[in-house]
């Protein structure tokens, strides 16, 4: 038991100091925004020296609480990753909230509870515990979607987003019985053990199939994509921010450990199904972002897009497929994350920044943060020297690799074209000057400029010096399969 | 160590290093300290590169200046630079129009001039890079890496439909560059470990994208592979030279991007097309590329047919030599793919050429524009007489450019349709129609413009072409009568790497020289089934 609650450390530290936080909102005073954000972060920078702490110590092989929680190397990835992702998105947090006057205690500690449910989900080995740690991420995220209580937007991403990410959970529930009640088992490497024994009959098939809807739900792809627009818009930006990394690595990652590890067996059965989500997925999120005059909107596509890129990796369902996943959301996380930056830059009471046009002629008077804000555009893009070209060559290696040339070239003219929208951006800013320029003054935001500023740092390191941070996720692989 | 394994480093990097100088150092409203160091920067990118036309041994390695460092290890990507003849007069000939380009914007550009700079530099970086990329990733984020500033230096700096221009030139040549990466990538498994999924085995070496390395592996590479990665290499290539048809962006760039842009657009850019065809697509996919020619030498035959029939329609001089250069490059690829050393030899002595002489042309439209902003033909007319210095030199510009004896754009024409003749009479007498038609164009245009009376009284006052302007276009004419008179010294430097070339793609020829083979053109479509699509799985 010691070593049980031992390994669930990091999770533990979360819990504790998400409910001080909570505790923390309702004491009040003058400066409560800035002790509950510092004291967030803090939360956040501990979870990160507790999981540093505990992995070093635990054997990446064994399993706890029964063979339900695993500490391997794929979950410790993962859950730096995460909480990368919260950390920034939070610092991305601190200027609005004081702007907005919404109270930040509820705030920072349904984001970290979030946190906690992703990484529970990171390490899940048992589909229950997956689908609990998967729970508590959506509820926590449906309340934060609908966080700005007066705005009506916000009403109806929160309500659109609970009521559909309800019914995928059901349909994931339903797929997931079914699956139990063919194999009689939970535990993904019995699973493993129990399909590669041969038998599928079809309502193993149906409970899979379930099982990919709710997946492909969770990680946003086509046809299961609808509710993202919508959502993204509404809520508010830093939550869109967090929502587009956090969240969609987390269902990347028990997509990953659940299909190749769990139904890998069954890998030709899934493949096509998921191979042609992602096609469609590319396709769709890309054409539909070109006509989108709204920036949340665009990038809410576009993170439909590139969900479909990552899915490449799972398609490929080789080892370089799953450490190109796991690199692809590493530079997917910081690309995104600096852009919605850039966003949350520019939002003000007066000036929404929400419009493509808002965007013109900002190079002029704000030339460090729109550069910043062209290297997203291009990491997004995948031009080199930026993170997004290596991420995606890793991608496209991994599926030419497993034989999925007609998938590559399809997501390598898609990138073609999405290199359309993000240039709206990017056109605006630079491209457009005089009398028709009339950019805003921006109000000091110091934490969102930090955070552009990293994140185009990391774009760029990333971009010309891929080699240890593809290692990285490399180096995480022990296989799934039965693991 | 030292000097020669970094001297390609040096060169490549330097405008970047000026480019960042200029960033940090220099404030917006220093216009003539950036200017100076923009000029300073990019006229000793020329001078470190000088020695390379000096320092490389025709008689050596193939690769010369090698330098090779880790960069990706676990994908067996590395960072590595070296060059044979023919990049040393590609390099050579950027650092000449890089240094040209910016000393001759010092009037043109008026605003936002410190973006204008930086962006010229790091273009530069860009370019060089890939004709020294010996490494198909590096090779490939230089190819892409500098589509970014000249999408700015069109869509700021630009003309009237910019925006339209920018945005065509960058997603036209994306979407043909990004296949190219899917071919890539199927050369670098074939070459470890195959493409699992439609029964591809690999050879099992060792992964890498080192392009020499892959060269070696070049004649085991099946039929069906080689078919599909050249035709997705093709359309990188084809659209970035451009080939007819996929020529329509160079006209809308050219037309709306500033006068330098126009120069490195037409002198270098264009070339990297080329350059990438006989570097990439001849030596690797040699049965690929015989089963080609047809293709290849009915595009480049349309191109050169076609370029120059358009060109003499225009009404707008830029539009004129925008077209000119279609034909231009049609006889490149002519050359190229004639596959024999006069046809290759010529075809990289023309890709020289015509960076000397369109550029020329390029930046002597720049310099009336700038007096009367207008390009029209029908706006000009007897101006050789209020500017006679400068009819003077579009004279020679314009003789180069039609290939007239004594001057470059000769030999590269000459030896070009020698290469031809050799393959086929029919091919040489369609091509030399479009010597023909380029002394048509050029001339009645130059007609138009400088002779008979001036009709236009804004015309009479025109001041005649200044130092600076004259300048910028001697260093291009002394080139251009050197190759004329004495094109020796670059044939030499250029023949060990074309004869590497034939020797791949079609020993053949080498093997009988005295009787040169009739007209080969292979009857059958390469598109013959190959027999296994990727498309499969």
């Amino acid at each position: 038991m010691g070593a049980d609650l031992f390994a669930l450390l990091p999770e533990l530290v979360l819990a504790l100091l998400a409910m001080a936080v909570l505790l923390g909102g309702l004491a009040g005073g003058r400066n409560r925004h800035a002790v509950l954000g510092a004291a967030a972060l803090a939360g956040l920078a501990l979870t990160a020296v507790a999981l540093a702490w505990v992995a070093g110590q635990v054997d990446p092989a064994s399993r706890f609480f029964f063979g339900m929680f695993a500490l391997d190397r794929f979950a410790v990835f993962f859950k730096a990753l995460f909480l990368l992702g919260t950390a920034l998105a939070l610092a991305l947090s601190l200027a609005y909230l004081e702007r907005w006057k919404v109270s930040p205690g509820e705030y920072h500690s349904l984001v970290m509870f979030a946190t906690l449910g992703m990484l529970i989900m990171a390490s899940g080995t048992n589909l229950a515990v997956i689908y609990v740690g998967l729970e508590l991420m959506a509820l926590s995220t449906y309340v934060l979607a609908g966080y700005f209580r007066r705005e009506v937007k916000s009403h109806e991403a929160a309500t659109k987003y609970f009521v559909l990410g309800a019914l995928s959970s059901g349909i994931l529930l339903y797929g997931l019985s079914l699956v139990y009640g063919t194999t009689g088992t939970l535990d993904l490497a019995t699973l493993a053990a129990r399909l590669g024994a041969g038998g599928r009959g079809t309502p193993l098939l149906v409970g899979v199939s379930l099982m990919t809807c709710g997946f492909l739900f969770k990680v946003a792809a086509v046809p299961f994509h609808v509710w993202t627009p919508d959502v993204y818009e509404g809520a508010p930006t830093p939550i869109t921010a967090f929502m587009s990394v956090g969240p969609k690595a987390a269902a990347f990652a028990i997509f990953l450990r659940v299909y190749l590890g769990g139904l890998g067996p069954l890998i030709d059965d899934w493949r096509w199904l998921v191979g042609g989500a992602a096609a469609l997925t590319m396709i769709w999120g890309n054409v539909a972002a070109l006509t989108q005059d709204n920036v949340k909107r665009m990038l809410a596509y576009s993170s439909i897009a590139h969900a479909g890129y990552a899915l490449l990796g799972l398609v490929a369902g080789t080892d370089a497929g799953l450490s190109s996943v796991m690199f692809y959301l590493l530079v997917y996380t910081i690309t995104n994350l600096g852009a919605f930056g850039f966003v949350i830059l520019l939002e003000s009471r007066e000036f929404a920044g929400e419009t493509v046009s808002d965007y013109a002629g900002l190079a002029r008077r704000h030339p460090l943060a729109a550069f910043g804000m062209l290297l997203f555009m291009l990491s997004l893009g995948g031009i080199p020297p930026t993170a997004g070209f290596m991420g995606k060559l890793y991608l496209f290696a991994a599926a030419v690799q497993a034989g999925y040339v007609w998938l590559v070239v399809l997501a390598v003219l898609m990138s073609a074209v999405s290199l359309y929208y993000y240039f709206r951006i990017v056109l605006q800013m630079y491209l457009r000057d005089g009398a028709e320029a009339q950019p805003a003054e921006l109000v000091a935001a110091p934490w969102t400029e930090r955070v552009i500023f990293a994140c185009g740092v990391a774009v760029l390191v990333i971009g010309v010096y891929p080699g240890p941070f593809g290692q990285l996720a490399r180096a995480t692989i022990a296989r799934l399969a039965g693991s | 160590m030292g000097f020669f394994t970094n001297l390609l480093n040096v060169i490549c990097y330097l405008p970047l290093v000026g480019a960042l100088l200029i960033i940090f150092v220099l404030k917006r409203e220093q216009s003539r300290a950036i200017k100076t160091v923009a000029t300073v920067v990019a006229g000793l990118d020329f001078a470190v590169s000088i020695p390379l036309w000096f320092l490389y041994d025709p008689a050596g390695p193939q690769f010369q200046f090698a330098y090779k460092h880790d960069w990706i290890p676990s994908v067996g990507s590395s960072y590595y630079f070296g060059v044979d003849g023919i990049s040393v007069l590609l390099i050579l000939l950027t650092t000449l129009l890089g240094f040209i380009s910016v000393y001759s914007s010092f009037t043109a550009i008026t605003h936002r001039e410190k973006e204008y700079y930086v962006f010229l530099l790091v273009l530069q970086t860009g370019m060089l890079g890939v004709f020294m990329s010996l490494d198909f990733i590096l090779f490939y984020v230089f190819w892409e890496v500098m589509l970014v500033p000249m999408y700015f230096l069109i869509g700021v700096w630009g003309g009237p439909r910019k925006l339209y221009a920018a945005i065509k030139f960058f997603l036209y040549t994306l979407v043909g560059s990004v296949l190219m990466l899917v071919g890539i990538l199927a050369l670098y498994f074939y070459n470890s470990t195959g493409l699992a999924a439609i029964g591809l085995k690999g050879l099992g070496n060792a992964p890498t994208f080192d392009v020499t390395h892959l060269f070696t592996i070049a004649p085991q590479i099946p039929h069906g592979l080689q078919f599909w990665v050249f035709l997705a290499f093709f359309v990188g290539f084809a659209i970035k030279v451009p080939m007819f048809p996929f020529h329509t962006w160079l006209p809308d760039a050219h037309v709306e991007a500033p006068t330098a842009g126009s120069v490195i657009l037409a002198g270098v850019l264009l070339k990297m097309g080329t350059y990438g065809f006989i570097r990439f697509s001849l030596p690797l996919l040699p049965n690929a590329t015989r089963e080609a020619v047809p293709w290849m030498i009915a595009l480049a035959l349309i191109g050169i047919i076609y370029g120059a029939l358009v060109a003499m329609a225009q009404k707008d001089v830029k539009k004129l030599v925008a077209y000119s250069s279609v034909s231009h490059l049609g006889f490149v690829m002519l050359g190229m793919f004639a596959l024999n050393p006069q046809g290759l030899s010529g075809s990289v002595l023309q890709m020289i050429n015509h960076g000397l002489s369109t550029g020329g042309l390029f930046l002597l439209v720049g310099i009336l524009y700038e007096r009367r902003h207008t390009r029209m033909i029908s706006d000009y007319g007897g101006i050789a007489k209020v500017m006679p210095v400068y009819a003077m030199l579009f004279m020679i510009i314009t003789m180069a450019s039609i290939g007239l004896p004594t001057l470059n754009g000769f030999i590269g024409e000459f030896t070009i349709l020698i290469g031809a003749f050799d393959r086929s009479t029919l091919w040489a007498v369609l091509g030399a129609t479009g010597i023909v038609l380029g002394a048509a164009y050029m001339l009645w245009m130059y007609q138009r413009v400088f002779f008979g009376e001036i009709t236009i009284e804004e015309n009479k006052h025109l001041k005649d072409a200044n130092l600076r302007e004259q300048w910028t276009l001697i260093p291009l004419i002394v080139l251009c009568f050197w190759i004329g008179l004495y094109p020796k010294p670059f044939f030499r430097i250029l023949e060990p790497a074309v004869t590497r070339i034939v020797q791949t793609v079609d020993a053949s020829y080498l093997q009988a020289p005295a009787a040169p083979a009739p007209a080969t053109a292979p009857a059958h479509a390469p598109a013959s089934a190959p027999a296994h699509g990727p498309a499969a799985h």
